[in-house]
């Protein structure tokens, strides 16, 4: 399966997903620029974290008008999958592709750790390789990252199971303390519609071996790689 | 065409928490500002743009607004002044 990755002017977590890819999972990744119009033939593409066009105006906010990105729309609606992370889950609202928006963090602060999050679903593509209510170990980086949507959009994403990830605490409980940036009812990772777009707040790819203190993330890249047809 | 000058003013949805405008107005009740009772931090953005007239260059900038300086679901804007520049 290959796996396009997208830099843009900014972007900090490419050459992460890039060895999540091929080292950990053992796959086949291509940097697509910012600036190409084609995806090289890839089959899922990861919009990764960083700090696109220096988050000037909103994050994610001018990215989303690169020349890739019509690309990546049009490969989503398609139904490719499209893995947005961090920077990529900001990116993937401004574009529409995920509804909400992400905001400065409650506290003002930006929060590098790492955090809790329970699998609220096993029937995505992005998380088959999970069971429900499963406790993950996933760094978290981000300043921008309060998730924040109407009551209705919150209501729907809830009852049509689209809510991928919340932050939890030990117990597995998702209370205010373990909530690390005021996300509305603790959301840290929503699936669009269509179900075929992930973005998450947490770094899956940080997340994918021994050696980086958790490997809780690498079950997400073999959900893919088990559940789409390359 | 003319040149004109817009200025347009991006705040936080009333309703939405903003941890800076809250931020703020703790700190100018701080400072003795007693009377503070709530603060937004927004954006002014001032463009200079080419346009048939002021309506036009209004239009545009509203277009503007609507389609990058403010994101729909959590801001709204306000086109505060168009002069000519």
């Amino acid at each position: 399966m290959k796996f396009g990755i997208v830099t843009f002017p900014g972007s900090n977590c490419d050459y992460d997903a890039f060895h999540a890819v091929t080292d950990a999972l053992g796959e086949e990744a291509v940097y697509l620029w910012h600036r190409d119009t084609d995806l090289a033939g890839a089959d899922v593409v990861i919009l990764p974290g960083g700090f696109s066009y220096g988050d000037y105006l909103r994050a994610g906010a001018i990215a989303r008008f690169s020349p890739i990105m019509g690309e990546v729309l049009a490969h989503a609606k398609r139904g490719g999958p499209v893995l947005a992370v961090c920077n990529g889950f900001q990116i993937a609202c401004e574009a529409g592709l995920l509804p909400g928006a992400l905001l400065r963090n409650a506290s003002l602060s930006f929060v590098a750790e790492t955090v809790r999050l329970r699998v609220e679903t096993a029937s995505s593509i992005f998380t088959a390789g999970y069971t429900p209510g499963q406790i993950l170990r996933i760094p978290i980086a981000h300043g921008e990252g309060r998730y924040t949507a109407d009551t209705a959009t919150l209501d729907r994403l809830e009852g049509e199971g689209r809510v991928a990830f919340r932050y939890v605490n030990q117990a597995g409980v998702a209370d205010e303390a373990a909530n690390p940036n005021g996300s509305m009812r603790s959301i840290a990772g929503i699936v669009s519609d269509a179900g075929n777009v992930l973005g998450m707040m947490p770094h899956p790819e940080r997340a994918v071996e021994p050696l980086l203190g958790s490997s809780d993330g690498l079950a997400l890249f073999e959900s893919l790689l088990s559940r789409v047809s390359a | 065409m003319s040149n004109f000058r817009v200025a347009v003013h991006v705040t936080p949805r009333r309703g939405i928490l903003d941890p800076q405008g809250t931020a703020v107005a703790h700190a100018l009740q701080t400072l003795g500002f007693a009377g503070v009772a709530d603060v937004k931090v927004g954006r002014h953005i001032v463009i200079d743009v080419a346009a048939k007239d002021r309506d036009s260059a209004s239009k545009a900038a509203r277009q503007m607004c609507e389609k990058l300086l403010a994101n729909p679901v959590t801001e709204d804007f306000e086109i505060a002044t168009v002069e000519p520049a």
